[in-house]
Order: C-alpha cells, then structure tokens, then sequence
C-alpha cells in the first residue's frame, strides 16, 4: 500500500459550495473528500488520477468543489461521458455524481449500461427522490402518491427503486448510506474504489426544500436509524434494532423480520449476508425492503468480481497489438490488394 | 452480341438482381479485377434498405454499378453499356438506366410466370413490355447451366443455385479480356479452409460462365477498356467509408494522441466503426455506445481524457448528438463528428445518397455554436478530408463536422497509396504545468486553450457545460462575460481560415457560367463541366470542401462570373448559407432530392440553358 500522506483538504477545490444549508449533498462531499486520502493509498492512485465526471442536477455541482480533475456534463450522460474517459485511459480512478433524475430518468439507458458492461466506475447516485434544480418537480424514484408542483393530485407513476434497479442489470456492486452516516458513507466509498467493476453507491439524501424529511421515517434521528435501518456487512448475520436482537430469516420466498429469542428463533436462523454471491435473487430482495414492512437495507449490498470492460478492450488492444502484421499506418495502408501502375 | 473492335474511352456495366443473389459481391469482385489491371474506376452499390424484401419484387432489387475507363473516371455514369438482370424485378428496376445502344444480359431461367407477376408486369413478356424488343438482349439460362456446371458437386440444389452470381461474372470477365485470377484468390481466400466444397464450386462456376461466353461468341474485347491513364505508382481500391477510418487511424499515429471512436450502428456511415474495430494493433479503441448520444458522450469523455476522439453517424444520429456536440463547443475538447449524409428527413431513405444535414451541421445546435465544417468529395479523398479534419480538432481544440454521403461512402475507386511521412504533422496544445494552478481557458494567439488531462500532475481543473469566466474558467453569469464567449468561440473558428487552402477553380477565372459544389457531387459536375468546356462553352466549376469557414478567396472567385448556379443534393442549403454570406451575388439553384446522385447528363441540360 502507498502512502501518499494526502487529507480531505488535498481534494477541496477553492470554489464556494453553493447548496441549501442542510442539504444531504454537504455530507457526502464530506465523506467523499476524508475517503479519498485512503483511496489514494490503496489504489496507489496519486492525486491526479481521480476525474469526478457528473450530469445536470443540485448533486452534479458536486465536481466545482472537488480539487481533481473533474468534468461537468450534461443532463443524463455522466456515465457514457466516464465511460469515453475510463476506456481512454483505465489507469485513472473515475468517479460519477448523478441525482435520481439524471441517472434513472434521463440517463437511465446509460446507467444500466454501465453496469451491463461493468467498465470501472464508481457511481455516487445521490437520491432525494425529487427534482431540485428545477425546483419541484416529481422524480422517477418519487414516492407514488406524492404531491409535488408537476403532480398536484399526487403522482400515478410508480418509483423505481435503483438497487432493484442495477442488481437486475446484474450490477456487480451495490451499496446504500444514508446522508446523516457520514463515517458509513466514507467506508462504503472506499469500498466502492476498490470493488473492479461498475460500482454503484445510492446516498439517500434529504431536500430540505422540496422534499423535506423523504427519507425521515427511518433515518431522522439516530435512534431511528438503528431501529428502522440495517447495516449489512459481508460475512455478518443480518441483525439490526438498538439492541441487535432482530434480524432477517428467509420465510419461503419471502424475507421476515423476527426478534432473536421470540417465537422459537435463535440466532442460528438468522441469514449471513453474503455480498459475494454470484446469484442476485437475495441481493434484489434485501434492496427492496421499504419501511415500514421492513428495515431498509445500508451497506453493501452486491459486491461480485466479474471481468471488466475496460481491461478487457485493453487486453485485446495488447494481444491483436502482439500478433498483427500491422503495426503503423503505412502497414495498414499497403495491406491486402494493392498493385503498381 | 454486336462485334466491337475498336478499343473504348470508357464503359458501364450495372449488375442487378435479388438481393439475396451477391450481385454487391460480383459487382465489387468484377471492379477489383478491372482495378487491378489498371483501369480507373468508380463504383455505385444501390441496395435496398431491407435484408431482404420480398423475393422476386422490384423492391428487392439490388444493383451494382461500375464505371471504367482508361483515364479518368471521376463518377459510376449515369446509364450503362451493359446490364447483367439475374430475374425479371431487377429487368424492371433498370430498363430506365440503359443507354440506347445498351447490351443486356438476361438469366432465362428467372422469366418463369410466377417471376414475372411478383415484378408486377401485366404481360407474360417482360421485354417486350419494357420496349426492350429492339435492343441486343442475350436470355441466358444461367441458373441452368450453373447447376449443370455443378453436376458433380455434393453440395444441395439451393447452394449449386446460390453461385449463379458467379458465373454473371464469369461472362463479364470474359467480355472486358480480364483474368479470372483475382475472384478466385477472393474465393480461396473467403472459403477454402472453411467451406473447401463451396469454395470449389463457386470457382467452377466462374471459369463455367468465362468458357460460356467465349463459346458462344459473346465478343472477348467488346468491351475492353485499355488502361493507360494513371500516373505511376502503387494503388489499391478504396471506398469512402474505409478511407474515412485510415485517415483517422493516420492522424492518430501523426498526432501521437490514441484514436477513440463511440459510436452505434446506423446506415451508411456503420462501416467507419466497423473498420475502427479491426485495428486495435494500432491503438484503436472502439465503443459501441447503448445509443447515438452515448457514441457521442464517450467520445466527448475520451476526449477530455487526452484521446483523439471520434464518432460516427447520419443524420438522423447527428440529431441525437446535438447537445453533446454543444458540450464539446464549450469545453472546447477535440473531436471530430462525421455525418454520412442520407435521405431525411426523419428515417428517410437510410440506403440513399442526399446532401440535406448542411444546415443541421451548421447550425443544428442551441446557443451561438460555431464548429468548422469540412466536407468530402470523393471515395478516396475522405481519407484527406478525415485527417484534415482531425488535424484542425487537434490543432484548435474545437469539434470539427465532417461531412460524407452515401454515395462516397459506398462507392470505390482506384487511390494512389500515400507515404505517412509526406503526411503533415499534427501538433496538438499539450499543458505543460506551470507555476499556479491551471488556467484551462488560458489562450494562444490563435485563441486555442492547452489541452490538459487527468492523469497529467499538477494540472487538475474543472471544466463543462455552464459558461465560464473567460480568465479563470470558473461558473460565470456574468452578462458581459457572456458576450465576451459568445465572441471568443466564434472568431476561434473563423480564425481555422488560416490554415486552410485556398479555394481553386477548374477552368479559366471569368466567364459566363460558375458552377459551384460541395461535396459528394464533385464527379458529376467535374464531368459535365469538362464536356462543356470541351464544346467551347464559358463554364468554370469551384468545388467546396471547407464550408466553415469557407476559404478566404471566395468572395473573388465570385466576382469574375456573370452567373453563379450552386448545385446541390437537398433544396437548396448551401446556395441559402452563401447568399446569406455573400449577399453581393445571386446565387441561383440547382437542386435535386431524390435520394440518388446527379447525372451527367441532367447538368449538361441544365448548363446549357444557363448559357443559352
């Protein structure tokens, strides 16, 4: 491991962070600039090699205050713009910020494209399940029902749920925090930085203005938190409340939550979570748990090695580069038919 | 068949039939041959937009059209010498391109009553129905006697009848006095390891069809072409869309930047991603993005990470991509955009040639969004055009419009095979850091910014969509700071004018008539303009490749004409630009929409009326 001695203040950039006051996007620019000195170290990455690329959106200004490199797009390309810079040159660590709207309305076909290929990005899906910039209007992640400027009756459009959403592309790296788990945040992004691969971390986020307290039923307070959320960690058992004595057992094909010591479970009937398991189907089934039937699930969720698309087109680069005749353009130019006037 | 003795200038043959009978394939072997030997060429495929329509049906018909000749041959001609009509659809599709002293050579076996109803004739007489009666019509039974060739063969009746295109151009090579050598290297090549028994068939067949015409008298040189014209020197054949692809991959290796190209599929620019894919050897990498705005957005990404990107589409791609287009206007990355222009609007006519997205590539973006516009005009100068092209992204950081069409794309002809050290250098404006942090809209004299990329120490900065401050590059909103970007972007594009060539005319400097074009067209009119002038008419022809900006002395050229008719594929698009550029002159208009090139012939009637 590198030491590059780097601290949160190597990654501030000198500009005015102009977001609400308490928005949740001040916490996870936070998060993402105490991670970054530990990325540094274990990618062996020196400060040049991290790009922050992002779309439209309150979320995707996240790049001004980032003193990396760092390309603001436009509305839903984020991820084919870090794609074009990944595969141009894969020795980079490259980071995207998109909101609800840009990643899984406008940019949706890009985002689960990403994860088909699984190209080496990490993408920080910053969801207050609303539009903010534009000041209102209901999101593809919007609660249905909800009453919003571009809804007034209440919005008939069912929300996507992006966890369902990327495990069912067959993402290959899945994580959820929430604003307030600062420290949470930190770890799941240098988990993130490491996993090869599309990695993809939804940060629930609060907007105090349009959207206040979305997320509030299970992630106001502390207390609430540790009652109404769970925090999975590979290889653990699926354990969550203030005292840790309730956890997730698989009833059929459905998840229950039971209490340790009622009802005759112990805590051998708990399930481990099992991060690493090729198979989707429980991955898919912990990110759905909506409050109040369940816990809503933080941590990571899916975290699977499969080949990336990045170092495969590099692998094929360096073995056609090997074994072709044609090496410069004047081979290419003078290959097959030619003849002599 | 009539017995011509004399040696000819030049000749057109259009092989036709289903598409599902290879004539793109005899009619590319068949041109490859009379390349080889010599001769110069130009090539015309016209296929339907579907796979496969309807066996049988005139709008199955697939068509290959070739021009040779012993000097220069500079379109595929308007009508032909010969037609090779595998059934009686493609009879039907082609009885309006025939010269009037025309041979045709039909497959007797295809005028079955079953054919000839799915062409829709109302008579159980194809020819006389096309008033062909008069004409030397030669009804062979080639389907027959490919079978019969194969006699011995163990593959099934439906794959002995599949290599009838081969004994069509057995007869044509007998007919021009070519050697049937090349198809069957081409035939070796493709199956002789794979298929051993289809690829001796196809073989048989062609020798079947070359002994079929000597032994029946079909006359060895009538229509023997002598080459002679070309300069000295080492050729090969090239079609636009491949020469497209070489020129990037060349001012990739010039410019030591790595060749990026996103894309996704679209008629008929999906060759140049095609081509890039195959040389990775040389550094190319290839995405074939989700979408034409992803093709785009990763090429913008690649870009901005210190490649040389590209991306690869028509018009109705070129729409799509817009936006990001505008973004890379902003962040004022490298980037060249080819459109391979087709018939719109809308889906249009996806296989047919237009030049109707001059408009759209000047202006189809929001905002004030200047980008240079380059177009080709010729199959084998689209390699000179796509590096020029990349030579001004590079060198002006700018995306620069690069625009094709169909017909060059698909079309060949012979090229002389270039050296890359005669090749000019490319010199893209690297950042060096320096004291401070990077300034990325710092300026040279030129008004080009320094491309700086991550992974280059000590340069980090960030960049994008929203307008910047013109000193610091930071977010600005500043109204007047506005103005001064609005205006910088543009006097950076005009400022391209300097480092491009001075507009030519062919022919003398005054006159009565100048005959302007642009682009894909520049074929046609050279050849109607040359038989005019060759009459003594007052005709000149300037033929425009760089359309923003245009070239310097335009403005003179101009003025030494009594009149100027700007002849264009579309309604009237660059004849509009211009007159809105140089609004001194008038501008009249010849235009043609019908999704095909021009004719020779339609200019010459035209100019004519002109000077009358």
């Amino acid at each position: 491991m590198a030491e590059y001695r780097y601290t949160p203040e190597n990654f501030k950039s000198d500009q005015q962070v102009k977001w609400c006051a308490g928005c949740g996007d001040h916490a996870v620019l936070n998060a993402v600039q105490r991670a970054l000195p530990e990325v540094a170290d274990a990618l062996d990455k020196p400060h040049e090699k991290f790009v922050f690329v992002s779309g439209i959106g309150c979320s995707s200004r996240f790049i001004y205050y980032m003193k990396t490199f760092g390309f603001h797009t436009i509305h839903g390309r984020a991820a084919a713009v870090a794609t074009g810079v990944k595969v141009a040159n894969p020795d980079l660590s490259v980071w995207v910020c998109t909101g609800d709207g840009d990643s899984l309305a406008i940019g949706g076909n890009h985002f689960i494209h990403a994860l088909r290929r699984n190209i080496d990005l990490n993408i920080v899906l910053f969801n207050n399940e609303i539009y903010g910039l534009t000041k209102g209007q209901y999101s593809p992640t919007t609660k249905l029902g909800t009453v919003t400027k571009t809804s007034p009756y209440g919005t008939v459009e069912h929300p996507f749920n992006p966890g369902e959403l990327a495990i069912g592309a067959k993402g290959t790296f899945f994580a959820r925090t929430v604003d307030a788990e600062v420290m949470l945040t930190k770890e799941l992004l240098i988990e993130a930085a490491k996993h090869r691969g599309t990695s993809v971390v939804e940060a629930l986020v609060n907007c105090m203005i349009f959207n206040n307290k979305t997320h509030a039923s299970f992630a106001a307070d502390k207390a609430t938190r540790a009652e109404n959320t769970i925090t999975l960690r590979h290889g653990e058992k699926m354990l969550f409340g203030k005292d840790m004595n309730r956890g997730l057992v698989l009833d059929g094909l459905k998840l229950k939550v039971v209490t340790v010591g009622e009802d005759g479970y112990t805590l051998d009937d708990i399930l481990t979570h099992d991060a690493h398991a090729e198979d989707t189907t429980l991955h898919c089934m912990l990110a759905a748990m909506k409050y109040p039937e369940y816990p809503v699930a933080l941590g990571v969720i899916r975290s699977v090695d499969a080949p990336c698309y990045d170092t495969e087109v590099e692998a094929q680069v360096q073995s056609v580069k090997a074994a072709s005749k044609i090496q410069c353009v004047d081979d290419l130019l003078n290959s097959g038919e030619t003849f002599v006037l | 068949m009539e017995q011509k003795t004399s040696l000819l200038k030049d000749v057109v043959i259009r092989f036709s039939g289903d598409s599902g009978d290879g004539m793109q394939l005899t009619g590319t072997l068949f041109s490859e041959t009379l390349a080889l030997s010599g001769n110069a060429i130009s090539t015309f495929p016209d296929y339907p937009a579907e796979i496969r329509a309807p066996q049988g049906t005139v709008a199955g018909v697939s068509g290959f059209q070739v021009h040779f000749g012993s000097t220069v041959v500079n379109n595929p001609g308007d009508k032909c010498d010969l037609l090779v009509a595998m059934n009686p659809a493609a009879l039907k599709a082609n009885a309006a391109f025939l010269k009037a002293d025309a041979t045709i050579i039909v497959d007797a076996d295809s005028l079955t009553a079953d054919n000839i109803a799915k062409a829709s004739f109302t008579t159980d007489d194809p020819i006389s129905e096309l008033n062909l009666s008069g004409r030397n019509v030669i009804v062979a039974r080639i389907t027959t006697m490919t079978k019969e060739a194969l006699a011995d063969s163990t593959l099934d009746n439906k794959a002995k009848v599949k290599c009838k295109n081969m004994f069509a151009l057995g007869i044509c090579l007998y007919i021009t006095d070519r050697s049937t050598a090349h198809a069957h290297d081409y035939i070796n090549n493709k199956f002789g390891r794979k298929n051993p028994d289809v690829a001796a068939a196809n073989n048989l067949v062609i020798e079947a069809g070359y002994n079929y015409a000597a032994n029946n008298h079909l006359s060895h040189n009538a229509y023997a072409v002598e080459p002679q014209g070309l300069p000295k020197g080492k050729y090969r054949t090239i079609n636009g869309n491949v020469a497209t692809a070489w020129g990037f991959i060349a001012a990739s290796e010039k410019s030591g930047r790595p060749l990026f190209c996103g894309s996704y599929p679209i008629t008929p620019a999906t060759v140049i991603l095609e081509e890039l894919a195959k040389h990775k050897s040389l550094g190319v990498k290839t995405v074939q993005a989700e979408d034409e705005i992803a093709g785009i957005c990763t090429a913008v990404g690649a870009a901005y990470a210190g490649n040389f990107a590209v991306t690869t589409t028509s018009g109705p791609g070129l729409s799509l991509k817009s936006e990001a287009l505008g973004l890379a206007v902003m962040a004022e990355l490298p980037l060249v955009v080819v459109d391979v222009q087709r018939g719109g609007p809308s889906t249009g006519l996806p296989t047919k040639t237009e030049q109707s997205d001059l408009l759209q590539a000047l202006y189809g973006r929001n905002g004030e969004c200047p980008v240079p516009v380059i177009a080709a005009s010729s199959p084998s100068d689209c390699f000179h055009y796509a590096f020029v092209a990349s030579k001004i992204a590079m060198e002006h950081m700018t995306p620069v419009l690069l625009l094709t069409d169909g017909f060059i794309a698909n079309s060949s002809e012979a090229w002389a095979i270039p050296q890359m050290a005669d090749m000019p250098t490319i010199t893209p404006p690297i950042a060096v850091a320096g004291e401070g942090d990077f300034m990325p809209y710092k300026r040279d004299e030129r008004l080009v910014r320094s491309w700086a990329f991550p992974g280059m120490a000590n340069l980090e900065h960030r960049i994008g969509g929203l307008e910047k401050n013109a000193a610091t590059g930071n977010i600005s909103y500043d109204p007047a700071n506005h103005a001064v970007m609005v205006a910088t972007r543009a006097a950076k594009v005009a400022a391209v004018v300097a480092d491009i060539p001075e507009q030519s005319v062919d022919g003398d400097s005054t006159g009565e008539l100048l005959v302007v074009g642009w682009g894909g067209t520049r074929g046609h009119i050279a050849s109607a303009v040359a038989k005019l002038r060759e009459e003594g008419k007052s005709v000149a022809h300037c033929h425009l490749n760089y359309i923003n900006p245009l070239p310097a002395n335009l403005a003179q050229i101009f003025a030494g004409y009594k009149r100027i008719v700007v002849c264009e594929l579309n309604a009237g698009q660059a004849a509009a630009y211009l007159q809105g550029q140089f609004p001194q002159f008038v501008f009249e208009r010849y235009n043609k929409v019908e999704g095909q090139p021009f004719t020779v012939a339609e200019l010459v009637n035209m100019f004519n009326e002109k000077l009358n």
